[in-house]
């Protein structure tokens, strides 16, 4: 921990409310997920960590290591975006994945995949 | 020159990254723009669909709104999840006519879906155009619509033509 008595406290008060904000964001996903009843409700609580959760927990490491170092410290950046440009395939692989199996069992609370007649579902 | 950098926003975008992960000198610059390049010719061999940027002042504006609706919706989905159990909400499908086609511009959709909690993407079906989201908070399926289809889907057009 010596190294962050360097930190002043200009740099030290913002990083703590974002690691203090990300980190209670990540908690309340994990939370969420632990708690939701539905899968496709599930689906929704990690948004919260992998959103701001993330964003304001690299913020805070820029903040960090920028006056640490005395030089801008941004690669912590790239972090942040590949998060947000990579989720969505986990995201879609699992959902469509439950919707397949929802289907095959004929469970009532999917909507059908036929689109073209929304209103008649088909009872085979 | 097209030839040679078939991908021009993918070398700068490498370039870029090259330059903040490692240090900002002549040697790093050259090397990354070397590795930057041959990366460009491995893409152009996968020959993706060409993004044909129409509106670029678009995009920060696009930018910003979505960064705002997230931080929004953050809230929104907190505040839910706290809360579940007690109060009365209602999860469930909504589908959304699109009329977006491009696959770059439907992929920057799926990111701007999935990164705000409360949305999620399930399934888009490429012949009809029609997508299939679930809604954390289903309270107004019109409202959810008009959200996706005018403040999204419409910029998205804008900027992809």
């Amino acid at each position: 921990m010596s190294h962050l008595d360097a930190v002043p406290l200009w740099a030290a008060i913002p990083a703590a409310l974002l690691i203090l904000l990300g980190s209670g964001l990540t908690l309340l996903g994990a939370l969420g997920l632990a708690r939701l009843r539905s899968f496709y409700d599930r689906l929704h609580a990690p948004a919260l960590a992998t959103s701001w959760g993330t964003l304001s927990l690299v913020l805070a490491s820029v903040i960090l290591f920028s006056t640490l170092e005395q030089r801008p410290v941004v690669h912590d950046l790239l972090i942040g975006f590949f998060v947000m440009v990579t989720t969505p395939v986990t995201m879609m692989l699992l959902g469509r994945a439950a919707l397949h199996r929802d289907r095959a069992e004929r469970s009532a609370a999917v909507p059908p995949a036929s689109l073209a007649e929304p209103e008649e579902p088909s009872r085979r | 020159m097209s030839r040679l950098v078939p991908y021009p926003l993918l070398v700068v975008g490498l370039v870029l990254m090259w330059l903040i992960l490692t240090r900002f000198s002549l040697g790093h610059l050259l090397l990354g723009t070397g590795i930057a390049v041959v990366a460009g010719w491995a893409m152009g061999a996968l020959e993706p669909e060409r993004p044909r940027l129409r509106r670029w002042s678009a995009i920060p504006v696009l930018m910003g709104i979505v960064a705002w609706d997230i931080l929004r919706s953050n809230v929104a989905v907190a505040r839910l999840v706290l809360s579940e159990g007690r109060g009365a909400r209602r999860s469930g499908f909504l589908r959304v006519p699109l009329r977006l086609r491009h696959p770059s511009a439907l992929a920057v959709l799926a990111i701007i879906v999935t990164a705000t909690p409360g949305t999620a993407w399930v399934e888009y079906d490429a012949d009809t155009g029609v997508l299939l989201l679930h809604v954390f908070d289903l309270v107004d399926e019109a409202g959810w619509r008009d959200l996706i289809q005018n403040r999204y889907e419409a910029r998205l057009l804008e900027i992809f033509g």
